[in-house]
């Protein structure tokens, strides 16, 4: 019983870090309608970044900070350089797209930063005031921040002029037009939001995954397990779905499949949710008249 | 007749088709000015045109300026609102959000809640509604939806693609009644383009005739309605 409670608590700390990559998926998709497949190596990127700036001596959260700052920066200058100009490109031209970013980043961060596997640090402390032998400190810490971060998307679209712009951008983009809202900026700055959650994601994943470049693959993985299982065209659902998914792993491996085969479940679920309710579990049913 | 906007030689296309062959066109300051014509005539696409969301030639004047807006959210930005066929509604937004992106780019609060309170003066039902979310709303409050998120920019041009469309005779009367009572006290100049013949030259005080992109009628309403055969075509008498 000891051992479930185990695996449930840490499977909700690991599908924290799923939750935060679910909504980066969700919010470009919901925009664009566009899955971002390289938005686990922008994430990855983005950590190199913290590391960088930690071993160049900055105190942890200055460079986290700095870090979804540079994030930030880094997925507004994707969109408005690279994605725009394929705006009116089929759609396998994009995923094309996305995939060389992939590829591009994956090979970039290698060759700045080299394929050694190294250690990132965790903001949290060993030692736990509160600890209660369940979670490690790191684990308590990143569902902390994930909430954090709901919390602060949830404000940002419910309460500022510029979310409810960009939601109206994303729901009805001629609409949006008209009434003198800059759809163009709307979508840059919703790129700039998902990268900088993103590095969330990757920060949190890094002290648990190590730091390499292909740390976000399995990650990205489950994320899109996540988004598909809660609902894709729903931020909120997507994100429960990253808990459902972590908890579901960490049972699964340790007593269903075994620890080898587990990422499998990530496709298990995918598959899965496909063929039962493809709309997700609060996925909206799209209804088009013919 | 002195005029808040004006189209010479007009032109605009979808990819290579040439939809409008050179329109001349002027909204009366002030007035009402009605767009007729058929199904597939180029009303739409002349709408779509001014508010610089197609391709286009020709010269277009807005309060004696070229206007030379390149964009729908630079031609909103000048005080041009339109709203569009099928209404433009954000259907998953609450009705006063949806007003309020009406006001988008106005920065002065106070303007905006009085704007605010008069658009709920003119249409209660909006009121009544406010919390709700604008996809529940019925045609005819959908339309007083998008007229009102169009006031809200405080406009001195105000373009409306057919209104009355898919709505009852009764709710059209009163929409139409009310875009009456907000042009004599407000002044706000419109533009509005319906198929309904007989309703937009009760409304208008200039009308356009179009056909396949070009106009062919144009005058005060009263000379439109006298032509024999806009009499026989549109209005059916």
């Amino acid at each position: 019983m000891i051992g479930l409670t185990h695996q449930i608590l840490s499977g909700l700390a690991i599908g924290s870090i799923y939750a935060c990559v679910a909504l980066a998926v969700v919010m470009i998709y919901q925009a664009t309608h566009l899955v971002n497949f390289a938005q686990g190596e922008m994430a990855m990127f983005s950590t190199y970044i913290a590391w960088a700036l930690i071993q160049a001596g900055a105190p942890y959260w200055a460079a986290f900070f700095l870090t979804l700052v540079f994030s930030f920066a880094m997925g507004m200058a994707i969109e408005r350089w690279l994605i725009r100009r394929f705006e009116r490109a089929p759609v396998l031209a994009v995923v094309i797209v996305f995939i060389g970013m992939l590829v591009i980043i994956n090979s970039l961060a290698g060759f700045l930063f080299s394929y050694t596997i190294k250690s990132f640090e965790s903001p949290f402390p060993e030692k736990f005031a509160l600890g209660n032998g369940f979670m490690s400190p790191h684990e308590l810490g990143s569902i902390g921040v994930t909430f954090a971060v709901l919390g602060l998307v949830y404000a940002f679209f419910r309460f500022t002029p510029l979310g409810l712009a960009m939601r109206a951008a994303a729901q009805n983009p001629v609409s949006a037009r008209l009434v003198g809202i800059r759809v163009g900026h709307m979508l840059a700055i919703g790129w700039g939001l998902a990268a900088a959650i993103g590095a969330v994601a990757g920060m949190m994943a890094a002290p648990i995954v190590y730091l390499d470049p292909n740390m976000m693959g399995g990650i990205l993985l489950y994320g899109f397990a996540a988004a598909l299982l809660g609902g894709i065209d729903n931020p909120w659902g997507a994100a429960l779905g990253g808990f459902i998914v972590g908890v579901l792993e960490n049972i699964a491996g340790a007593y269903l499949v075994g620890e080898e085969i587990k990422l499998s479940v990530a496709l298990a679920i995918i598959v899965g949710v496909l063929v039962a309710k493809p709309s997700g579990l609060f996925g909206r049913v799209l209804v088009t008249r013919v | 007749m002195a005029a808040v906007l004006e189209t010479q030689g007009l032109c605009a296309f979808y990819g290579a088709t040439q939809v409008l062959h050179g329109v001349d066109l002027a909204v009366e300051a002030g007035g009402i000015t009605a767009l007729l014509g058929a199904n597939g005539a180029g009303k739409t696409t002349l709408l779509r045109a001014l508010s610089a969301m197609v391709r286009r030639e020709g010269l277009i004047r807005f309060e004696g300026n070229a206007l030379k807006a390149r964009e729908a959210e630079d031609v909103a930005r000048l005080g041009i609102a339109h709203v569009p066929d099928g209404r433009g509604t954000f259907l998953d937004l609450t009705v006063e959000q949806n007003l309020h992106l009406g006001a988008y780019t106005r920065r002065d609060r106070s303007a905006v809640a009085s704007e605010l309170e008069r658009a709920f003066a003119y249409f209660p039902r909006l009121k009544e509604r406010r919390s709700q979310q604008a996809g529940t709303l019925s045609g005819g409050e959908q339309q007083m939806l998008a007229i009102s998120r169009a006031l809200m920019l405080g406009p001195k041009l105000l373009m409306l693609d057919e209104p009355s469309f898919g709505l009852a005779p009764l709710v059209v009367k009163d929409i139409f009644n009310i875009l009456r009572a907000i042009n004599e006290e407000e002044g706000v100049s419109m533009l509005i383009v319906e198929q309904n013949a007989n309703l937009a030259l009760n409304l208008a005080g200039y009308a356009y005739l179009l056909e396949t992109g070009s106009v062919v009628i144009s005058g005060p309403s009263s000379a439109v309605r006298a032509d024999e055969s806009v009499r026989r075509v549109y209005l059916g008498y």
